[in-house]
């Protein structure tokens, strides 16, 4: 028994466990899901959409979900290295996507403003959240069949009109395997009412480094005139696999931001699709991948522009080295009735060794007239001229070189608003890839 | 949302005028539209290994010409048809077209005046008078006129330099070892659903084999012609440049107006040894089907070029305005270290045409190089692909690209895509790719209204701005061609 029906047999001791709670609606949701699993296969190469990526490592492995595992429990102290520090924020912990109050901080938050776990808030409130779980995000593989039909715990942030949370919220999904190999299922729900604003840290750690497989979807409603920032920083261990769905939904004279920067885990894939459903949203995306060994990193986004007047603004950067693999797919679509639409999107990637391999495919399909859309990618390598200019100053190489890659990266990391968070940042990506440290600007 | 309304209202008013002059443009008729009234002999509808055999018996082919064929219908058989292309067609019936058509043979000629008049006609219809071509720009034409090659001139000055140009049939017939050789080496029948069919039926073509060291004194041209109503046309092109050869070869198409769809799946392949360097240019109008989307030539082919030399170079120029649906992309296959490859394309779109074209360029040897600039013009209501792959591969070092591809869009139900797959294998290689689509500039158009340039005018000189990195590649005949062919599909008998 694998992949597939091992996971329709787990189904089963699920709910089984779930006693009162099956009734729920979202039961029904998680039903369906199964349905939906067992009629798609996982996909292969010979799907464009994961040509470059393959998941058969992963199917290989019998994960068990986490429900019918055993959490690990974690001290405060334990847990303390995983977080970025240094500036206020609200902390929620999700120990293998299940919410650990004990570890959490959640304080002063605003009236009307609901930041929590799914799990909990479901019970409490089932009609808030049945108002817009499972509404965004479709699912479109098997990947997203699996987490739906699991559906149990994740994070929710709900703010209501009219209020901006000052702090941003810190979530630590930290995930680990003990005994057995554990599949998280983390489901994420960010809800920003009209007017509203708010920031989220989503901090993925691995912790030890036995394999397991973090399996997400993340719903973004973003209403007229709300900002969002979601700023994901992935260092799961090496052996891991991380697979992410985003979907956000944009209103008009909203404000997405992404930002997404990968470090850990063996297979990666994120899959980050904004609609843009009013005029005048503006939606931009900011990626940094930094691979070594034998990573592989697949970084699909899909930005859908139905609406007139809107923005759009993508850059995506990578650096490759070791045996390493990139992938980038950046779709943008721009409907019939989507004129005036400008849509920027950009991909660079830098190879550090031989052995390491990208491929890039940024793609536009274009079906209105009134546009300004543009896409560009760049291959190479760290410039040689730049580095005798800066070696023939005095400079050792590896020095040199460090000073290139931060360069390099600068782009991204800049737009990050929280400037503690951008000088951490800067410190992982040297240590992720074994050279000198050059410090952040401050 | 009403107020978005009244402000589409309000500038849709504004640019009426324009609009007006811009639907005139884009909705003209296919000009080149006529029928020559000649005898031909046509093979029964449908395809079995008779009619292959038949196929091959009429062109008197060797044995081992038949077993090919035979072999690429074998394999076909097994292959299935593709659809991952961004183009919408009915299916097509591959037994209901008819595989073979050529005039009734006639006795050899030696002249230009024992040509069927009519047949020279057609060609002085098409702007290629063949005596005045042989006079005054020199330049050789094996006229294909439906499947077989009826006239070549400057036969003789070529063959003073060792130069074959000849059809492929004859070249089979007369040059056995160089065709066993190189046929099917750069596209072999195992290739594609379309390579392989044409393996099995290829009617005719041309071939060109430039010796060592020698630079062909002319461009070389073939006029293709689809005529007999209902015949699928299967060319296939070979050109071997050896080491140090030059040839600049030039392929342009028209055909006439009819309403049954046409099939039309080319091959055409190009083999360049050290030093060498091929020139292909293409111009092709084909009938693009009527405002309705009914009729016009379903253009399916494989082009593909491999650099096995070092230094060696090939370039494809093309300039797309006809065909209801094209669907191809002439690559390089870089193998030699420096070799060079270089792709440049206008595609123009107009009325419910559909283009998913493009390129591949292979990076294998050492310090490849490559070029691409495509230009891509939607306007009607069609819709205009490009589809690219640079692969950089493992040993490809120092491996250099550069990709721009622009579309241009007139008209707000037409559709400009882009699918560039980019793959690097190799951390020595620079690999960049740029990307713009926008509409006509309407600011552009003020400027030059302003200073008393009529839209239509202007129109066509924005486009023609548009399009001349393209344009300025090829050789002189057709870059003038080219800009009246751009003109017409786009601005009918304004421009």
């Amino acid at each position: 028994m694998t992949g597939k029906e091992f996971y329709i047999e787990n189904f089963n001791t699920f709910q089984m466990k779930l006693n009162g709670q099956s009734e729920s609606f979202l039961n029904e949701i998680r039903k369906e899901a199964m349905d939906r699993l067992s009629e798609l296969e996982f996909p292969t190469n010979r799907n464009e959409e994961w040509k470059y990526t393959d998941v058969s490592p992963i199917l290989k492995h019998n994960f068990i979900p986490a429900v019918n595992t055993t959490i690990p429990e974690f001290t405060k102290e334990e847990i303390k290295k995983f977080l970025f520090h240094n500036f206020d924020y609200h902390l929620l912990v999700f120990v293998n996507g299940f919410f650990s109050s004990e570890l959490s901080i959640i304080s002063q938050l605003p009236k009307g403003v609901v930041v929590g776990s799914l799990k909990k808030i479901s019970k409490e409130d089932p009609e808030l959240i049945s108002r817009y779980v499972n509404k965004i995000s479709k699912i479109e593989n098997a990947f997203n069949a699996l987490n739906t039909a699991y559906i149990l715990d994740g994070l929710v942030v709900i703010v209501p009109d009219g209020i901006a949370v000052e702090k941003p919220i810190q979530v630590l999904y930290l995930n680990t395997s003990e005994n057995e190999l554990v599949l998280s299922l983390p489901r994420n729900l960010i809800i920003a009412g009209k007017n509203s604003q708010v920031s989220v840290i989503a901090n993925y750690s691995g912790f030890g480094d036995k394999l397991y497989f973090n399996n997400i979807t993340t719903e973004i409603f973003v209403d007229e005139y709300a900002v969002v920032d979601l700023c994901k920083v992935q260092s799961e261990n090496e052996n891991s696999y991380h697979i992410e769905k985003v979907q956000a939904q944009q209103k008009k004279n909203s404000l997405f931001n992404h930002y997404n920067v990968t470090f850990g885990g063996a297979i990666v894939r994120n899959d980050i699709n904004s609609l843009l459903d009013g005029e005048n949203t503006e939606t931009h995306y900011y990626g940094l991948y930094m691979a070594n060994g034998k990573q592989h990193v697949d970084n699909h986004t899909f930005i859908d522009h139905a609406k007139p007047n809107c923005m759009s603004n993508e850059l995506y950067k990578g650096i490759l080295d070791d045996n390493s693999r990139g992938v980038f797919n950046g779709k943008i679509i721009v409907r019939q009735d989507a004129q005036k639409t400008n849509a920027y999107q950009q991909n660079k990637t830098i190879l550090l060794s031989k052995s390491a391999t990208i491929d890039t495919k940024p793609q536009l399909e274009i079906f209105a007239d009134d546009v300004k859309c543009s896409h560009g990618a760049t291959v190479g390598h760290l410039d040689e001229i730049s580095e005798f200019y800066i070696r023939s100053r005095g400079v050792p190489q590896e020095l040199a070189k460090s000073m290139l890659i931060r360069a390099f990266a600068n782009d991204v990391i800049e737009t990050i608003k929280i400037e503690p968070l951008k000088e951490q940042i800067n410190h992982m990506i040297f240590d992720h890839l074994h050279r000198v440290e050059i410090e952040n600007e401050k | 949302m009403n107020n978005l309304k009244e402000k589409e209202l309000k500038s849709s008013e504004e640019i009426s005028d324009d609009m007006k002059v811009l639907d005139d443009l884009t909705s003209s008729e296919y000009k080149w539209g006529f029928v020559t009234d000649i005898e031909s002999e046509t093979a029964a509808k449908g395809l079995n290994e008779d009619v292959i055999r038949m196929i091959s018996k009429k062109k008197n082919e060797p044995e081992w010409m038949t077993e090919w064929r035979l072999k690429a219908f074998r394999y076909w058989l097994k292959m299935e048809e593709p659809t991952w292309s961004n183009v919408h067609y009915p299916k097509i019936d591959f037994q209901n077209i008819s595989y073979y058509s050529a005039p009734k043979p006639k006795p050899k000629l030696n002249s230009l005046d024992e040509v069927d008049p009519e047949l020279l006609k057609t060609f002085e219809k098409l702007g290629i008078p063949l005596e005045e071509q042989k006079l005054l720009s020199g330049v050789a034409v094996d006229a294909v006129f439906d499947s077989v090659s009826v006239a070549t001139t400057f036969k003789a000055s070529l063959n003073e330099k060792g130069i074959i140009f000849c059809s492929v049939s004859e070249a089979v017939k007369e040059h056995p070892e160089l065709v066993k050789k190189y046929l099917g080496s750069v596209v072999p029948y195992t290739d594609n659903f379309y390579a392989a069919l044409n393996a099995a039926v290829f009617s005719d073509g041309s071939f060109v084999f430039i010796p060592k060291g020698v630079r062909c004194p002319m461009e070389l041209s073939t006029y293709f012609r689809i005529n007999t109503q209902e015949t699928g046309q299967f060319e296939r092109t070979l050109i071997v440049a050896e080491e140090g050869a030059y040839v600049s070869y030039l392929e342009g198409c028209t055909a006439p107006i009819r309403d049954n769809n046409q099939l039309h799946a080319a091959v055409v392949e190009l083999v360049v040894l050290d030093n060498a360097e091929i020139k292909y240019s293409t111009v092709q109008n084909w009938y693009p089907g009527d405002k309705e989307g009914k009729g016009g030539i379903y253009n399916f082919v494989t082009k593909r070029g491999a650099c096995r030399g070092k230094h060696s170079k090939i370039s494809w120029t093309q300039v797309e305005t006809g065909s209801a649906i094209t669907w191809k992309y002439p690559s390089c296959i870089l193998q030699g270290d420096y070799s060079i490859g270089e792709f440049y394309s206008v595609a123009v779109t107009n009325n419910m045409q559909q283009a998913d074209t493009g390129t591949k360029m292979i990076h294998l040897g050492k310090h490849t190089k490559s070029t691409v600039v495509s230009k891509g013009i939607s306007a009607g209501r069609s819709n205009n692909s490009y589809r690219g792959l640079i692969k950089i591969g493992k040993n490809a070092e120092g491996a250099r690209n550069y990709t721009q591809c622009d579309s241009m869009l007139m008209g707000n139900r037409s559709g400009a895509h882009t699918f560039p797959y980019i793959e690097v294998e190799n951390d020595s290689a620079k690999v960049e790719h740029e990307a713009t689509t926008s509409k006509i500039g309407e600011d552009q158009i003020f400027y030059l209204n302003q200073r008393g340039i009529a839209t239509e005018d202007a129109v066509n000189m924005i486009v023609n701005g548009f399009c001349k990195e393209v344009f300025k590649e090829l050789p002189m005949e057709f870059a003038v061609e080219a800009q009246k062919l751009l003109a017409i599909s786009l601005e009918g008998s304004v421009g």
